[in-house]
């Protein structure tokens, strides 16, 4: 009887050098999951190389001026000595707007989001998670209308009562009894645009609270409102303002349902209920239809500032809430 | 033969549940509130809705505090003042809601006639009488820049997703920052740079493509958010096994962890359909409002729903308002049916096969 050797097969390479597939699997994926930084480096640059001689020859006075005058000479050509361009009055006009849509949304979506964790019994609960994330989805147009023709009118009743018992608030004083389209209607319409977000990261937030945390409160005979304020605020404080920001970051950037609302007037305007106001966004869109090859530039620069501006709102609130959601404090 | 008694059951208790008594108390104190409310309005000059609804508030909150007060000291009634409280900030978040779906459907079915789907603007004005013209060109349009916009972002969005998820290389900081970052990009913004970056110095004028790719921009960090939740969820077991079969690295993300987040993938992509679908700065920006079906992408102004919409509004006569709001509920309607897609599909079990 003879055996046949056992084949013994090759030596097997062990090794943790990624093969051919994967070196381009890996190259592919790389590169799409870099677009993003060369979409944003892209929309930097582009819009920095047509704004360019805009931001260059007036300076400064792009960002403090309230003056917007794009001369055309006789001959056609652009008169560019005496063209000024500063969007001082529609960063102010942004920042206005903005602002009151925080402070009338955040209220309302954090007191939400209270409920919706804390209080809420599961089938209401999602109803009403469903609801407000299904009002994230709704186009801006349709905020935009809807601001026109249904809360204007019980905005105006809302702002002359506001004007009538406190005048005395600087903000509130009415120069001309015009009350209609103003940048406090259009602070109530992005008021309701933010509420799904803030909403939903003020959610997110609360639900991480550590629940042994939550059940000791309870078992030292908190009540409720005692562990909200003992246990759930503080751990979700930080959360809720990144939340806030990017609630403000959007309501910065909005453009539609600005344009729809508000009367877009070109000056400095403090007096939030006048009908007068405007934020960079809508001016874009305003001046847009009929501005010059070089006017064009201009508009370009502006939407430089409004993008620059967005960003770093966004990335502090991305920073903001990032961290919160990893200490776990 | 002997049965068994059944085992004597503990009936489970819960003591922190409202008892009849709680239910009855509530309903009374809301029935007294809106009772106060109606007559402090038909007695004082105190009128509208905003009136009622504050008095209401008011008057709750007081006899809430009151009679918790009475029957449980002080901390029970800070904790009843602050419950209603809440409670009533998620009243008011979701009255807009309700506020705009009825006014949509209130003020635009009047609009709603079958030859909106058969006919375009061509030969109408939207100041015509209603039942003329329709939106079919709107609807083609729509549909043309939201799959173009889908073609171009998808694949990025979950290859970015996929980097984040599965490569996890040096890069996934800053890129998971920079997708959020984008997220926040204004709409008018990515017009103005499709319009600085293409038209400008390339195509010179309008076209349906620019629009897609301005929405691709907003699209991107939606699908890939919501990709990146979704391949999260993917049990790394998965993972191991496809590579301890031998699988390399592209196999196992290809063949095992794709398919099994199919449906939360599809869900991303919907969601980000959703996201783009009433996005109207851009497109005026890019693609301008022909009121003709236009099947080009590459050449000629191309109509779509916002515009439609716009456009209408813009003309402020009561027709052409009608046709606008028509507009948003057929825009409205599709906007639901993919957000209600997204969610069935979303709430099925990750991983699992059909």
């Amino acid at each position: 009887m003879t055996q046949t050797p056992a084949q013994i097969p090759a030596k097997r390479e062990i090794t943790t050098k990624p093969r051919f597939s994967d070196k381009v699997f890996r190259g592919v994926v790389t590169g799409g999951g870099l677009s993003s930084l060369v979409i944003l480096g892209l929309i930097l640059a582009f819009l920095l190389y047509n704004g360019y001689s805009i931001l260059k020859q007036q300076g400064i006075q792009f960002l403090t001026s309230s003056n917007w005058q794009a001369v055309v000479a006789d001959s056609g050509a652009v008169d560019i000595k005496n063209s000024h361009f500063g969007i001082a009055a529609m960063l102010i006009g942004t920042m206005i707007v903005a602002v009151i849509a925080v402070i009338v949304g955040v209220p309302i979506s954090v007191g939400a989001a209270v409920y919706l964790t804390f209080y809420a019994p599961a089938s209401i609960k999602k109803i009403m998670v469903t609801a407000i994330d299904l009002m994230a989805a709704f186009p801006s147009v349709l905020f935009g209308l809807w601001g026109f023709f249904v809360l204007e009118s019980s905005g105006e009743y809302w702002a002359k009562l506001l004007n009538k018992y406190f005048s005395w608030v600087p903000f509130f004083k009415l120069p001309a009894p015009y009350v209609t389209r103003s940048p406090f209607i259009a602070g109530l319409v992005l008021a309701i645009m933010i509420i799904p977000i803030v909403t939903s990261v003020s959610r997110e937030i609360f639900s991480q609270t550590p629940l042994d945390r939550i059940q000791a409160a309870y078992a030292l005979g908190g009540t409720r409102f005692a562990m909200l304020r003992a246990v759930a605020f503080p751990y979700a404080r930080s959360g809720i303002v990144g939340g806030v920001m990017l609630g403000l970051g959007r309501a910065m950037g909005e453009t539609v349902a600005v344009y729809t609302v508000l009367n877009i007037v070109y000056q400095v305007n403090w007096q939030i209920l006048l009908s007068a106001g405007g934020n960079v966004a809508s001016m874009i869109l305003l001046k847009f239809g009929e501005a010059s090859p070089y006017e064009v530039k201009a508009l370009m620069a502006a939407g430089l500032v409004l993008f620059v501006l967005t960003l770093i709102v966004n990335s502090i609130a991305n920073l903001i809430v990032t961290r919160t959601g990893k200490s776990g404090r | 033969m002997t049965t068994l008694a059944p085992a004597p059951t503990a009936k489970p208790q819960k003591p922190w549940a409202a008892t009849y008594k709680d239910r009855a108390k509530t309903a009374g104190i809301f029935v007294a509130s809106m009772a106060i409310s109606y007559a402090v309005v038909a007695a004082t000059p105190l009128k509208g809705k905003l009136a009622y609804a504050a008095i209401f508030f008011a008057s709750y909150i007081v006899i809430d505090f009151v009679i918790n007060f009475v029957k449980a000291g002080r901390p029970a009634a800070v904790d009843a003042v602050f419950r209603a409280f809440v409670t009533m900030m998620v009243a008011v978040a979701i009255t807009p809601i309700i506020s705009i779906l009825v006014t949509v459907w209130i003020r635009g079915h009047h609009g709603l006639h079958w030859t909106l789907f058969t006919k375009d603007m061509h030969s109408n004005a939207y100041t015509d009488a209603v039942p003329q013209g329709g939106l079919l060109h709107a609807i083609i349009g729509t549909f043309l820049l939201v799959l173009f916009a889908m073609i171009i972002s998808v694949p990025i969005g979950i290859l970015t997703a996929i980097y984040l998820t599965e490569i996890r290389g040096k890069f996934t900081r800053p890129i998971s920052f920079l997708v959020q970052a984008m997220s926040g990009v204004p709409s008018i913004v990515a017009g103005l740079f499709i319009y600085a970056a293409i038209l400008l110095p390339l195509t010179k004028k309008l076209n349906g493509f620019e629009g897609s790719l301005a929405l691709a921009i907003l699209m991107i960090p939606t699908v890939a958010r919501t990709s990146e939740e979704v391949l999260k969820l993917i049990p790394s077991d998965l993972r191991e096994a496809g590579v301890a079969l031998g699988g390399t690295q592209w196999r196992s993300v290809a063949m095992v962890v794709v398919p099994a987040a199919r449906s939360g993938l599809i869900t991303a992509m919907i969601l980000g359909v959703a996201r783009v679908a009433g996005e109207t700065a851009p497109l005026l920006l890019l693609t301008g409002g022909s009121g003709t079906k236009n099947f080009n992408m590459f050449n000629n102004s191309m109509g779509s729903l916002p515009s439609y919409i716009w456009q209408c509004f813009g003309a402020g006569t009561p027709e052409s308002i009608t046709r606008a709001w028509a507009g948003i509920l057929v825009l409205l309607v599709i906007v639901v049916v993919l957000f209600t897609a997204a969610r069935t599909l979303g709430n099925r079990k990750v991983g699992k096969k059909k």
